[in-house]
């Protein structure tokens, strides 16, 4: 009965209103933090409270929803976003990447290209990609609006004196069309070059109350030094379940022996190409 | 010696009679019905040194933050001749323009090394912000002019990655140095500069400075209260008490021929040894 008490994605309409401005403020000027008056949500910070306002503006009854924590559609984090949405909008939800309109995602872009009737929902924990440089508020806030990113590359040259290559390997810095600096949340770098995508990709972090955007086919360039050039890197292995060599790839320890295996950190993927006859390392012992 | 080099330095300056690179017209700061400083001009000629002396809370500090645009003066104009657009008034320039003098042409070297490095980057890393602040993106030249720098300012360069939490206080103050005359700034403010360094790391750290301005060509404004510090360093000298300056001239003269009251008393208070 309860459930019906909840107006439709459990925000108020005014309050949806809100978050709506903020994001169309943020399509219109990529990469740049709109701050907005993020709410309590019934679920701690951190596990994507402001993913899931942003999620709740963008629904509408006719969505598909889908719901990627780590590339995986059934961690705790997916399951309980999506059963959340589908308790409190009704929408259709489904694992499969292709069929969502709305995607909300922690730490994974997915390997499936995005079209241009996609929506993209990132859970960002910290939003202010010069936070740890910087700690002052109002110093960031001046240095993205006079455009003084010299100190963004402070931090990869720290990388570099201190591991002879950028270490960096996930929230990676990135430029919006030659403009604003952001953190594209901490998605591994392999995925920074999916940045430039026909789906709309929006950003929210919702204790740190800021969202940004990066509308379809927006230039996004990773940070990186002349002789130094960014390099999106992964594990060199196929996957052992599925074969792919141009996934990004989850090792996992399975036995005290040393024994250990990579597989697709996206499970829709590596389901859909085994599906498909696709074999790795692993899968024939499996069949057996 | 030094007193004739330092009056030779003066006249030359005066009889070529360039543009000052920094002029300094009726310069007025309050705090509510304080006055932090006021009636402040003067010149200041490319290659030369000013500096200005006087008790805590005579309005040295403000002045030179009013100068360098880190506060807002209420009155009077601060006009520097920039490379590109000849003499501007800092005071009424935007602050993106402001920020970029303030990043290539000027630099600002503070009491406390800790205020003016970023005590959680390497000590390459520290020299290198300024270069790539103004777009320098080449990781091998940027390292290679850190190393440069830290040579010069006497740091070995095994200590280039360590951070400067690690270095004693004399050697913070040089890297200090080394951070902001890497991007080869014209006209260097500081602020008690060997300021809580013990006397013979100032000694070393002194004579550094005196070599660098001298080699680069620098000017320089150099707050302090230490007498010892102007007469190695500045050609010229005021004297400031209670917001106002109370006497200006060459440093030797003033030193030597104090006329002010103030200033008498200040010559007389140095102990001697």
């Amino acid at each position: 009965m309860t459930d019906q008490a909840y107006n439709f994605a459990y925000l108020d309409e005014q309050t949806k209103r809100m978050i709506r401005r903020a994001i169309l403020k943020g399509v219109a000027i990529p990469g740049y933090q709109v701050p907005f008056a993020s709410r309590e949500m019934p679920m701690p910070y951190g596990w994507g409270t402001g993913g899931v306002q942003v999620s709740a503006a963008c629904l509408t009854p006719s969505d598909t929803f889908k719901v990627i924590d780590q590339g995986a559609d059934d961690t705790t984090n997916a399951v309980s976003i999506r059963k959340f949405f589908e308790r409190t909008a009704q929408v259709a939800t489904t694992e499969h990447t292709a069929e969502a309109t709305v995607i909300q995602t922690r730490h994974r872009i997915p390997e499936a290209p995005l079209g241009e009737d996609q929506i993209l929902v990132y859970q960002v924990p910290i939003p202010e990609p010069l936070r740890f440089l910087e700690p002052r508020e109002t110093e960031t806030r001046k240095m993205h609006s006079l455009e003084e990113y010299g100190l963004m590359h402070v931090k990869l040259y720290e990388d570099i004196a201190r591991h002879g290559h950028i270490a960096t390997s996930y929230a990676y810095p990135v430029k919006v069309e030659g403009r604003y600096v952001m953190d594209p949340s901490p998605i591994p770098k392999f995925d920074n070059p999916k940045l430039e995508m026909a789906a709309i990709q929006l950003f929210g972090a919702g204790r740190e109350q800021r969202i940004y955007a990066i509308p379809p086919y927006t230039r996004v360039v990773s940070l990186d030094f002349e002789d130094h050039p960014f390099d999106p890197s992964k594990a060199d292995h196929p996957c052992d379940l599925c074969g792919a060599d141009h996934t990004y790839l989850d090792e996992v320890i399975v036995d005290d022996a040393g024994g250990r295996m990579f597989v697709c950190s996206d499970t829709d993927y590596c389901a859909g190409r085994q599906a498909a006859g696709h074999r790795g390392r692993l899968s024939e012992e499996d069949a057996a | 010696m030094t007193e004739t080099m330092h009056s030779e330095v003066a006249h030359r300056a005066d009889e070529r009679a360039p543009a000052p690179l920094l002029s300094v017209r009726d310069i007025r700061k309050t705090y509510g019905s304080y006055v932090g400083c006021t009636d402040v001009s003067f010149d200041l000629y490319p290659g030369e040194v000013m500096g200005i002396v006087g008790e805590s809370g005579s309005g040295k500090s403000t002045l030179l933050n009013c100068l360098a645009g880190h506060l807002a003066p209420d009155r009077g104009e601060v006009l520097f001749d920039t490379r590109a657009e000849g003499p501007r008034d800092t005071v009424t320039m935007s602050e993106p323009e402001r920020r970029m003098l303030s990043r290539t042409d000027w630099a600002f070297v503070h009491q406390n090394p800790r205020d003016g490095l970023r005590m959680g980057v390497s000590a390459g890393g520290n020299v290198g912000e300024r270069l790539m602040a103004v777009g320098a993106r080449n990781y091998g030249a940027i390292r290679e002019s850190a190393t440069d720098w830290l040579g010069r300012v006497e740091i070995a360069d095994t200590r280039i990655d360590d951070r400067p939490s690690a270095f004693s206080g004399g050697m913070q103050q040089r890297l200090q140095i080394a951070r902001n005359l890497v991007t080869g700034p014209r006209l260097v403010f500081m602020d008690e500069p060997t300021g809580g360094l013990d006397v013979s790391v100032q000694a070393r750290l002194l004579d550094l400075m005196r070599g660098l301005v001298r080699e680069m060509g620098l000017s320089a404004i150099i707050v302090t209260h230490d007498l010892a510090v102007v007469r190695l360093l500045a050609h010229r000298l005021m004297v400031m008490k209670s917001g106002h300056v109370v006497e200006a001239g060459l440093t030797d003269q003033v030193l030597d021929d104090p006329q002010h009251a103030y200033t008498q008393l200040l010559v007389s208070s140095v102990l001697q040894v």
